[in-house]
């Protein structure tokens, strides 16, 4: 008869940028259970819509988590262009799109490098951050920031890119491709993390939807959901196919993640053919009046934006729902039964932003 | 002979204060490649007892209160902290929410503020190197009062 101990995980964790608290129950080394303490980045972010108006909300819902950031500032922007009935120019909306999959691009490539860093292997962590950098290059080229843009206004968009820019853009994209295969070949086809990753932590199907996954997370269970396909932004103007795989490991998330860089590279340059000529925003008057429910895919899943107003320049609720909040039920499910050891990387493979999650 | 030294090849802990992520992520941007301040014998730890700098970021919420002062505590002497970005410096865009503290000097004695939204990697680099600065400082100031104490001690001892 084994005996149970509880080992606290976390919030200050080598492997953690952020800040999250498991108990894990131990029977020896398998973990029985896993129970989570949150909120040590909850900083009551909804709530300043009280203190902020509807334009300034924005640079607020930017801050909402620094690596989705442009995202987070275009989910809310669309709600309220949506309720206040903006025509926004159709090259903004070009715009967007092609910024939002830079950032997923950035994303990605942050996780694979957080995952590498997680297993060990210290040199691939490096790479995949260095090949980041030329993302963030681009960022600070098109909008002027790293990691945080303001570029999102409700009406539009505050930057344009030229077409010389982007052609700029598709050569670096490009160049990056083949380093880019050589680096994810090293994920998926080494032994060592092959070994770390294949058949741990699975989630099947029915529980990815029972729990109510969302994003890469589910994809890589099999189950083929994209908030994309909805048609909002410029995606129902290309061709797009997501991403999926049935095999619901861990070594299935990285392989979908990894295709998904791939494909936003295509997307990319779809966007940057077909994106069309004209105005990039329009001046907004008046105060919202309604309510409007938003989604948007975002690195890590779907995020469901609501916004409420009252007529007034203060709006009257804003509600985020973000990708890891609906992961973490699933996550929790996949630590049962694992080893202590491979806490960590299975922690890791839902991708968590606490800083979303806990605003 | 460590006095000097530690200086040279100072141990960083990042510790996450309630911030947005931003800052976080250009923290370990410095580590990386193309900013690389390992060359400058900095290596980022995850454990305080190793750590000499604490970069910390964000304004710091009730429920994280304890924790950064812990992990101050932890921390050998001397230690230097780094308040990474605006928020950390003054709660900055978070400072009229309720659940904020406003900044981590409400908590920590901070030696360096390094502002930004999010902090760039050339500033938290810059932070790091006033940090040294101060690092040095609290070591000599450390090394007089032992030596002070030694003398005491040996006074004592001789009456």
């Amino acid at each position: 008869m084994s005996t149970r101990s509880i080992v606290p995980f976390g919030p200050q964790h080598p492997v953690l940028p952020e800040p999250i608290h498991l108990d894990l129950v131990l029977e020896d080394e398998k973990v029985v259970e896993a129970i989570p303490s949150i909120g040590f980045v909850h900083r009551g972010l909804e709530k300043l819509v009280e203190k902020k108006d509807f334009n300034d909300y924005v640079y607020v819902a930017e801050r909402i988590c620094g690596i989705c950031s442009f995202m987070h500032g275009m989910g809310y922007c669309e709600a309220v262009e949506r309720i206040m009935e903006v025509e926004v120019p159709e090259r903004a909306v070009w715009l967007r799109s092609i910024w939002c999959e830079l950032s997923r691009i950035h994303s990605h490539l942050l996780w694979l490098g957080l995952l590498a860093d997680a297993l060990g292997f210290e040199s691939l962590f490096m790479h995949t951050w260095r090949m980041r950098e030329k993302i963030l290059d681009m960022f600070e080229y098109s909008t002027g920031g790293r990691v945080i843009f303001s570029v999102n206004k409700i009406g539009g968009v505050r930057r344009d890119m030229d077409s010389a820019m982007l052609d700029d853009f598709l050569r670096i994209l490009d160049g990056m491709s083949a380093e880019l295969k050589e680096l994810t070949d090293t994920f998926l086809g080494d032994k060592a993390v092959a070994g770390r990753l294949s058949g741990v932590g699975f989630l099947t199907k029915e529980q990815a939807h029972d729990l109510g996954a969302v994003g890469p997370f589910m994809r890589s269970s099999g189950i083929l959901r994209d908030t994309r396909t909805t048609g909002y932004g410029a995606y129902r103007h290309i061709d797009f196919e997501p991403i999926v795989s049935t095999a619901g490991d861990s070594y299935a998330r990285t392989d979908v993640r990894i295709r998904e860089i791939f494909q936003s590279i295509g997307l990319i340059r779809q966007f940057a053919a077909k994106i069309p000529e004209g105005d990039i925003n329009v001046t907004v008057k008046g105060f919202p009046q309604g309510e409007h429910f938003m989604r948007v895919e975002q690195p890590r899943g779907e995020a469901v934006y609501y916004v409420k107003a009252n007529g007034t320049k203060f709006l009257d609720r804003v509600r985020v729902r973000t990708p890891t909040f609906a992961n973490l039920p699933a996550m929790l499910e996949t630590l049962k039964g694992c080893q202590l050891a491979d806490v960590p990387v299975l922690i890791l493979t839902i991708d968590p932003c606490i800083s979303c999650t806990e605003r | 002979m460590a006095k000097t030294e530690l200086a040279k090849s100072p141990w960083l802990l990042h510790y996450d204060g309630s911030s947005c992520n931003g800052c976080d992520i250009e923290v370990l941007a410095c580590l990386t490649p193309v900013y690389d301040v390992e060359r400058l014998g900095v290596i980022n730890t995850g454990n305080p007892k190793h750590a000499d700098i604490l970069l910390i970021t964000g304004g710091v919420n009730s429920q994280n209160e304890p924790v950064v002062r812990q992990i101050y505590e932890q921390m050998p002497h001397p230690k230097v902290v780094c308040a990474v970005g605006i928020c950390a410096c003054n709660g900055g865009i978070f400072k009229e929410c309720y659940n904020i503290l406003g900044g981590v000097d409400k908590v920590l004695p901070v030696d360096v503020y390094v502002p930004g939204c999010a902090a760039r990697p050339e500033a938290i680099i810059d932070g790091v190197v006033k940090a040294l600065a101060i690092l040095r400082e609290k070591q000599q100031a450390l090394g007089k009062e032992e030596t002070a104490k030694e003398a005491a001690s040996d006074a004592t001892a001789a009456v």
